[in-house]
């Protein structure tokens, strides 16, 4: 009659909560699969060289996506030139030269407000400002437009991930550095910014996939238009609708066969997962070599 | 002489960072004066009480009605809603993958989750068009599937990846001590996930909800594309428009009067990322005093 106090009690509750948690994450990871399994096989087929070298066009029958590939090209690379100096740029000031203070605890807490704020306030203001105020380029949106709001967007992260990055580099090196007599530009340009470079770089892989999914913020700065750019230069003022916008009209007004959006998504989705591994990449080989240390 | 020559490249440099820094504060500083002075005078001219109260919005009227009180209740109730069900959802798996699974399964799911976080909101909307719209017009018998039920659905698959690995970092970060004291007195590691890990990560979890919260009142083109953008009171089974998408609906066409408007809802939302914010900060802050 008497049981052994070694043998383990099964006990219903604990096999219930057992369930329930695997029940949920067995719920969760189908649901991801399935979606993400699902676009890629819709699109995948339609994915062909047509479709990526050609523009819209009622007059060819062609539904090629190549102007849209260009325009979030553009947005990517001007957010970048601007984005990347004075992210970097900001960064080294305040984790090198600022002190501390009031006005940078104020402009600290005024960035992290900027990283919460809906990029469709951010997009707002891009028309507002950079459309209406300044008239860069068109009336209805430009290149140059949509890629300063995405700078604005960006920043915020850049800056944050640089000076984390700056801040984690082994602070013996640089007094090292300045009992040898280094100035302080030379330690940032010999030592802080080599180590802190593989953190800085996954900072703007990141915001170049911020950047290619973004939408609400350049519908209206960079405009809807998805003619093929004639001249290269002067693209940089016209509208064009990117990837993702592209596929939001596309999707909520029509104007091509169904395949079409299916293959923007899975070409979408494909170009994100691509970036975030590479990000990932570098992170986990930035991790190892810091750990090796 | 060599060292003058440092010295001055040492200033130069430090003048452009400086120089860099300050673009970037004018810049945070231009947005708030910008959404203020737009945004301010055309609330005011509407009157505060009828901006924020009124239940009709209007803009084509004669004169127009800018009651926002309907796209306010509908961000508010969604997001509610959205938090409701994902967080105790993403706790679970946050559970799971950090606490009861073997590492390496554990780490494969980590990184499957973590590929929703990257998608672009278009492609969720698109997927919600697809998938979601149709299946609640199935369901309910409704004559049209965009709905706010559909946006709330869509919102909730959106927040998972963060809510889930911000809080299984938090989850992971707590002492491993508290456990093992616990297995020692004989408790269970179900019973101490919930009675222990979960009251020890609680300001993690918080970040996480507030994160979350971000998300779902922000989201724009995801729902748009599925939420019906019917100016009226919010409704689980009926259209419903938002904050957000009131914005990207009417900006297109809207006149000067009613693009002041707009700006001033952007302003709204502005405000309310503030106050989620903050109020989530002191609460963290609490959490972690009475932890710490």
């Amino acid at each position: 009659m008497d049981k052994n106090i070694y043998d383990k009690q099964i006990r219903p509750g604990v096999i219930a909560v057992r369930a329930l948690i695997y029940t949920v994450t067995a719920a969760v990871v189908t649901l991801v699969v399935a979606i993400i399994v699902y676009l890629i096989i819709k699109g995948l087929p339609y994915i062909n060289w047509e479709l990526l070298s050609t523009a819209p066009s009622r007059l060819n029958e062609t539904y090629g996506i190549a102007p849209m590939i260009i325009n979030t090209l553009y947005i990517v690379l001007i957010t970048l030139v601007v984005s990347i100096p004075l992210g970097i740029g900001t960064a080294i000031y305040l984790a090198e030269y600022s002190k501390p203070g009031k006005i940078i605890s104020a402009f600290r807490f005024a960035i992290e407000i900027l990283a919460g704020i809906p990029s469709i306030v951010y997009g707002l203001f891009g028309l507002a400002f950079f459309v209406n105020t300044l008239r860069i380029g068109s009336g209805s949106g430009s290149m140059l437009s949509g890629a300063l709001t995405c700078a604005l967007i960006v920043l915020p992260t850049m800056i944050r991930t640089t000076e984390e990055a700056l801040l984690q580099v082994n602070p013996t090196y640089r007094e090292a550095a300045f009992s040898l007599g280094a100035s302080k530009l030379h330690i940032i340009r010999t030592i802080l910014l080599p180590c802190a470079l593989p953190g800085i770089v996954v900072a703007v892989i990141l915001s170049i996939g911020r950047i290619v999914s973004e939408s609400a913020a350049l519908l209206y700065t960079a405009g809807v238009d998805y003619t093929m750019p004639t001249n290269f230069a002067k693209h940089i003022v016209e509208p064009g609708a990117g990837l993702t916008v592209q596929l939001y009209l596309y999707a909520t007004e029509g104007g091509a066969p169904d395949w079409v959006p299916y293959a923007m998504a899975a070409i979408l989705m494909i170009l994100v997962f691509v970036i975030n591994l590479t990000a990932n990449i570098i992170a986990g080989l930035f991790k190892k070599k810091v750990s090796v240390k | 002489m060599k060292k003058q020559k440092v010295h001055i490249y040492n200033n130069i440099f430090k003048a452009i960072v400086f120089f860099f820094a300050l673009i970037t504060f004018l810049s945070v500083i231009l947005i708030g004066i910008f959404m203020i002075v737009n945004g301010g005078p055309s609330i005011v001219k509407v009157g505060l009480k009828e901006f924020l109260l009124g239940p009709v919005w209007n803009s084509a009227n004669e004169p127009p009605q800018y009651g926002i009180l309907a796209f306010i209740l509908s961000s508010f109730y969604s997001t509610f809603f959205t938090v409701l069900i994902a967080v105790p959802i993403s706790i679970l798996v946050a559970l799971a993958i950090g606490q009861l699974m073997p590492k390496g399964l554990g780490s494969v799911l980590r990184s499957i989750i973590s590929l929703l976080a990257g998608i672009p909101s278009v492609i969720y909307g698109f997927m919600g068009l697809i998938f979601v719209v149709p299946f609640v017009q199935r369901i309910f018998n409704l004559s049209s599937g965009l709905t706010m039920l559909s946006s709330v659905i869509v919102l909730i698959i959106m927040t998972l990846p963060t809510i889930i690995s911000v809080s299984e970092t938090s989850i992971n970060a707590v002492n491993k001590g508290y456990l093992e004291a616990a297995y020692a007195l004989g408790v269970r590691k179900e019973y101490a996930l919930f009675t222990i890990i979960i009251p020890a990560a609680k300001s993690g979890i918080m970040t996480a909800v507030l994160l979350g919260v971000g998300r779902a009142i922000g989201e724009t083109m995801a729902v748009i594309m599925v939420a019906g953008n019917i100016p009226q009171m919010p409704s689980m089974l009926k259209p419903v428009r938002f904050l957000t998408t009131a914005i990207v609906t009417e900006m297109s066409y809207a006149t000067e009067q009613t693009r002041g408007v707009l700006i001033g809802i952007g302003l709204v939302l502005f405000v309310f990322v503030l106050i989620v914010n903050s109020v989530f900060r002191f609460f963290i802050k609490k959490a972690g005093k009475i932890n710490g």
